[in-house]
């Protein structure tokens, strides 16, 4: 471990905060003059000398005023972040390449606004600029860009704050139990060929092509045989085409298997490949089951099904 | 990594970094040349129409151009860019330009830093308490400009101004304990620049025909003198500045040097005053003749001159004696008596042959200055600020033509005449007499009251002072200016006021500018030593007053802090009542959420501590009825209940 995570170790108590409401005293909170607070530094000084060398009073008067100014913007520059509540929320799974949100509530319960409160989840991440009004909630997104598939640990978070002078920068670091799922990245790729799939044994339930179940908006690419020209027919001014819909969408459940994909890809490629087929076949609204080396899910649909498959394949051991 | 959004610059600042811009700027154009204050007020109507209409801001290049314009312009004007004004103007000029510039927050930073700085510019020219106020409120608006730039959009500005004022007035208790405790410095630390105190009005070291005519129409106050006793009477309130004895036909200038020291006899008691100097950028005193004890680097020239060594560059305060009746240097050195009757060849021939003619027919020489004031008194002369043109011959053309004429044309024929005649004599230019405050009981001494005398010197009487005026216009001694001139002539605004109720209202105005002039303005080393040991420090220096402000510092800080740190508790009674009750179970190892609800917390310490239950039970129990009941009084049962926990 380097010098400088030593340090900051000892100095911030860089430690889970676990997945309870966090409140922000005065231990968590450090506070030192910004670029722009040494800027006015400077320039005080200057003006001191400047009063002093021209004996002005008033000079002594604005640069002392000045120099409280500062002081006093720095406990407010404390105060906007300190007493505040932070409680970890949810983050929905992603695909690697996109971008997780985690979710962070915040809660003040003092009669002033937290005003411009910046977030950062680690060091390089982007800033979310917030606000929470005076005795109310908020909620902010922190953005962490996922790059591997798997769990995707919020990484710490910086909250600071500048206001009200910008002089002086406040900040807390948070370390929430939070994590994302992140999804592989779908190749896309033609569905296994129909010979390839395997029609599954038992099937109950949902008919075939004549089972109705519905009409839905025509879309161009539908088959005129589908159309239900009797309803149309009925009140032809005001109706939009309709087409009839049938239950179980497809006559075939798939499976998609990991040994349909190509032996000579690496496994993090077969991965993309099988996640690609499930997004495909989700979108097609297919039956689709998922057979892993050592997991196996069985046909099913809907975004539950879903979540499942991606997660499999997302925490699948490389 | 993405430019940060944080970092731009949203639009609804611009009006405040704006305002605050004019504001800390807009005072200037009182002193700067008409030309610059134009260029910045073009500039910043520019900046403001570019937001207005949505445009782009220019770029780079117009803008080093406007800098090199604007440099070369102050280069002209000023000869240089270095000196107080020069400086000053090139600080406005970039302030209007960097709002031409203002992409991030980074520029709205360095446009406020310059408007803090250049609040600072002002006090150059004036520190009065207009200044001071109209500097407070600039101060408001750039803070507040700081504060609407770090808050974001969509906050009322009426709320940004009052967070602005929050924060001024929160330091304002720190900034009292600097002012004061803050260990001060006399003089400046180096070389200031040659314009560092710009000319002000007041009296000058050589006298022409006109000069203190022109100063006596102005209301401005040369200085403020507060007497120990009582006033003394007006007429023996000669303020004495500089004498002029050298003679060129046309102008009056003094004789370099001090000379011996004069002798002076003390016919009554002296009086001890206190003299608060405006700057009037000379080496004297004004001093009220004649001078007793002089404060450390200031002597008494030959001609009863009070001067120091340096220029009064600054407000400055003295503690003085002075002997109102006396008699000096009754035995005059040959030399200055020579001097003294000395006349430029081929000037004032008329005059001149009416004064040797005087000698002629008087033996004593004391009859030839009454003869010369009975003329001022016989013939038809007139007091007026606005004397006619004279030509080659001032005194001639006074004397025998136009007769009319403010106190220096009275005083120079009348020393003319004097030298003439053959009696030393000399002018004497200074203020006369002064208006005392009823509200503080300062004694005000203006421009208006300048004033120019004769002083001849006659055998065993030594320097007598001579009144040529007074032979004309009694009124000017008894009443000042304002009474003493014709009707009709135009007068500054101060002397016009009738009403005692306007009276009234200026005198308490002048009393509060002195006050300020007095306790803030005039708070220095010395002042500072006598506040330090009136609080009962001994020896008052540096480190003592550093570590009483270090000791008051810390306990506002440490206010400051509580305030930062308090938090209302914001849980009715019962709440309250069963944190505690959950506090003294966590005492005994039984550790409860805040959120479990009370019959859990009964089953639990069944469970865990069952020594505790008979105490707790009742506790939860009024718990839910104070919580959920309809009956006021059951606070009272779970008050009780709490108590009883062990």
């Amino acid at each position: 471990m380097g010098f400088a995570a030593t340090l900051g170790e000892r100095l911030f108590r860089w430690r889970s905060d676990g997945n309870g409401p966090v409140r922000l005293g005065q231990r968590r909170i450090f506070i030192l003059p910004t670029r722009a607070g040494l800027l006015y530094a400077a320039a005080l000084v200057a003006m001191l000398t400047g009063a002093i060398n021209y004996g002005l009073a008033l000079g002594h008067a604005l640069v002392f005023l000045l120099a409280s100014l500062a002081v006093v913007a720095k406990f407010h520059t404390f105060r906007n972040l300190y007493g505040l509540t932070v409680t970890p929320g949810r983050c929905d799974p992603v695909f690697v390449g996109e971008t997780a949100s985690f979710h962070l509530h915040f809660a003040n319960d003092s009669d002033r606004p937290r005003l411009a409160l910046e977030l950062r989840a680690g060091d390089k991440g982007t800033v979310s600029t917030t606000r929470v009004g005076a005795s109310s909630q908020g909620e902010v997104v922190v953005a962490v860009a996922a790059g591997r598939r798997g769990w995707l640990e919020l990484p710490r978070v910086r909250l600071s704050t500048i206001y009200p002078l910008g002089l002086f920068v406040a900040w807390s670091y948070l370390q929430p139990a939070m994590r994302c799922l992140v999804y592989p990245r779908p190749l896309a790729s033609e569905l296994p060929a129909t010979d390839a799939i395997a029609t599954a044994g038992e099937r109950r339930g949902e008919g075939g092509q004549e089972d109705f179940s519905g009409f839905r908006a025509h879309q161009p690419a539908d088959s005129p045989r589908h159309v239900a020209w009797k309803a149309v027919a009925r009140d032809a001014a005001n109706r939009p085409l309709l087409v009839k819909q049938f239950a179980g969408g497809a006559n075939e459940e798939l499976m998609l298997d990991w040994q349909l994909t190509s032996d000579s890809a690496d496994s993090e490629t077969r991965i993309a490949i099988v996640a690609g087929w499930v997004v495909a076949a989700d979108a097609e609204g297919s039956r689709y089951g998922l057979r892993l080396p050592g997991r196996e899910i069985q046909p099913d649909t809907g975004p539950a099904h879903r979540h499942r498959c991606l997660e499999a394949l997302a925490l699948h051991p490389a | 990594m993405s430019t940060r959004a944080a970092e731009a610059l949203d639009r609804g600042c611009a009006p405040w970094l704006l305002a605050a811009a004019l504001a800390a700027t807009a005072p200037h154009a009182e002193h700067q040349p008409l030309w610059l204050s134009a260029l910045s007020a073009g500039l910043f109507t520019w900046g403001a129409w570019l937001w207005w209409t949505h445009r782009r801001l220019p770029g780079t290049w117009p803008l080093l151009l406007l800098v090199a314009l604007a440099t070369g312009g102050i280069l002209f004007e000023f000869r240089t860019l270095l000196g107080r004004d020069a400086g000053v103007a090139m600080l406005v000029v970039f302030m209007a330009l960097k709002l031409l510039e203002l992409g991030s927050r980074r520029d709205a930073t360095v446009v406020v830093t310059l408007a803090y700085f250049l609040l600072l510019t002002h006090y150059f020219y004036s520190q009065s308490i207009a200044t001071g106020a109209w500097l407070l409120m600039a101060m408001t608006l750039a803070t507040a400009a700081l504060v609407r730039l770090h808050g974001g959009p969509g906050i009322p500005a009426r709320s940004t101004l009052r967070q602005a004022g929050v924060l001024l007035a929160q330091s304002l208790p720190f900034m009292l304990a600097l002012y004061l405790l803050f260990p001060r410095v006399s003089g400046p630390l180096w070389g200031l620049p040659q314009d560092a105190h710009a000319a002000r009005t007041g009296l000058s070291e050589q006298m022409e025909p006109g000069q203190i005519a022109s100063l006596a129409q102005s209301g401005e106050v040369a200085f403020r003198a507060r007497f120990t006793g009582p006033l003394p009477p007006r007429d023996k309130l000669y303020w004495r500045g500089p004498v002029l004895e050298n003679h060129d036909g046309r102008r009056w200038r003094p004789i370099p040097g001090r000379g011996q020291a004069p002798r002076i006899e003390a016919l009554s008691p002296p009086v001890a005053y206190e003299i608060t100097l405006e700057p009037h950028q000379q080496r004297w005193l004004l001093a009220l003749d004649a001078p007793g004890a002089l404060p450390a680097n200031f002597g008494l020239a030959a001609t009863l001159t009070a001067t120091g060594r340096e220029p009064l560059t600054y407000r400055q305060r003295f503690d003085l004696t002075a002997t109102v009746d006396f008699r000096f240097n009754v035995d005059e050195e040959a030399g200055i008596l020579r001097r003294n009757l000395a006349l430029p060849p081929g000037f004032h021939p008329r005059t001149r042959a009416l004064a040797e003619e005087w000698a002629r027919a008087e033996a004593d020489p004391a009859a030839a200055v009454g003869r010369a004031l009975a003329l001022f008194t016989r013939e038809n002369f007139f007091y007026t600020l606005q004397p006619p043109l004279l030509g080659e011959q001032p005194v001639d053309e006074f004397l025998f033509d136009t007769r009319r004429g403010f106190c220096e044309h009275y005083a120079a024929a009348f020393v003319v005449l004097m030298r003439a005649a053959g009696i030393p004599a000399r002018v004497v230019t200074g203020y006369q007499g002064g208006e005392a405050n009823p509200v503080d009981g300062y004694l005000v001494v203006r421009q208006s009251d300048a004033h120019a005398w004769a002083e001849v010197w006659l055998a065993g009487r030594g320097g007598v002072r001579d009144h040529p005026t007074r032979a004309v216009s009694p009124a000017r001694v008894e009443g000042g200016g304002a009474t003493a001139v014709a009707a009709g002539e135009p007068l500054p605004a101060m002397f016009r006021l009738r009403g005692d109720w306007l009276r009234t209202l200026r005198y308490r105005w002048e009393a509060l500018e002195n006050s300020w002039n007095q306790q803030v303005i005039g708070y220095n080393v010395q002042r500072q030593r006598d506040l330090m040991m009136r609080f009962g420090m001994a020896d008052p220096d540096w480190r003592s007053m550093g570590a009483a402000l270090a000791g008051i510092g810390a306990l506002m800080l440490a206010v400051l802090a509580a305030w930062a740190l308090w938090r209302r508790d914001r849980r009715d009674a019962a709440s309250r009542l069963w944190a505690t009750a959950l506090r003294k179970l966590a005492r005994h190892k039984v550790n409860c959420a805040p959120w479990e609800p009370p019959l859990q917390v009964v089953r639990r310490i069944e469970q865990e501590a069952p020594g505790l239950a008979p105490a707790f039970s009742p506790v939860a129990m009024a718990y839910i009825a104070a919580r959920y009941g309809d009956r006021p009084d059951m606070l009272d049962d779970l008050r009780a209940a709490v108590a009883h926990l062990p």
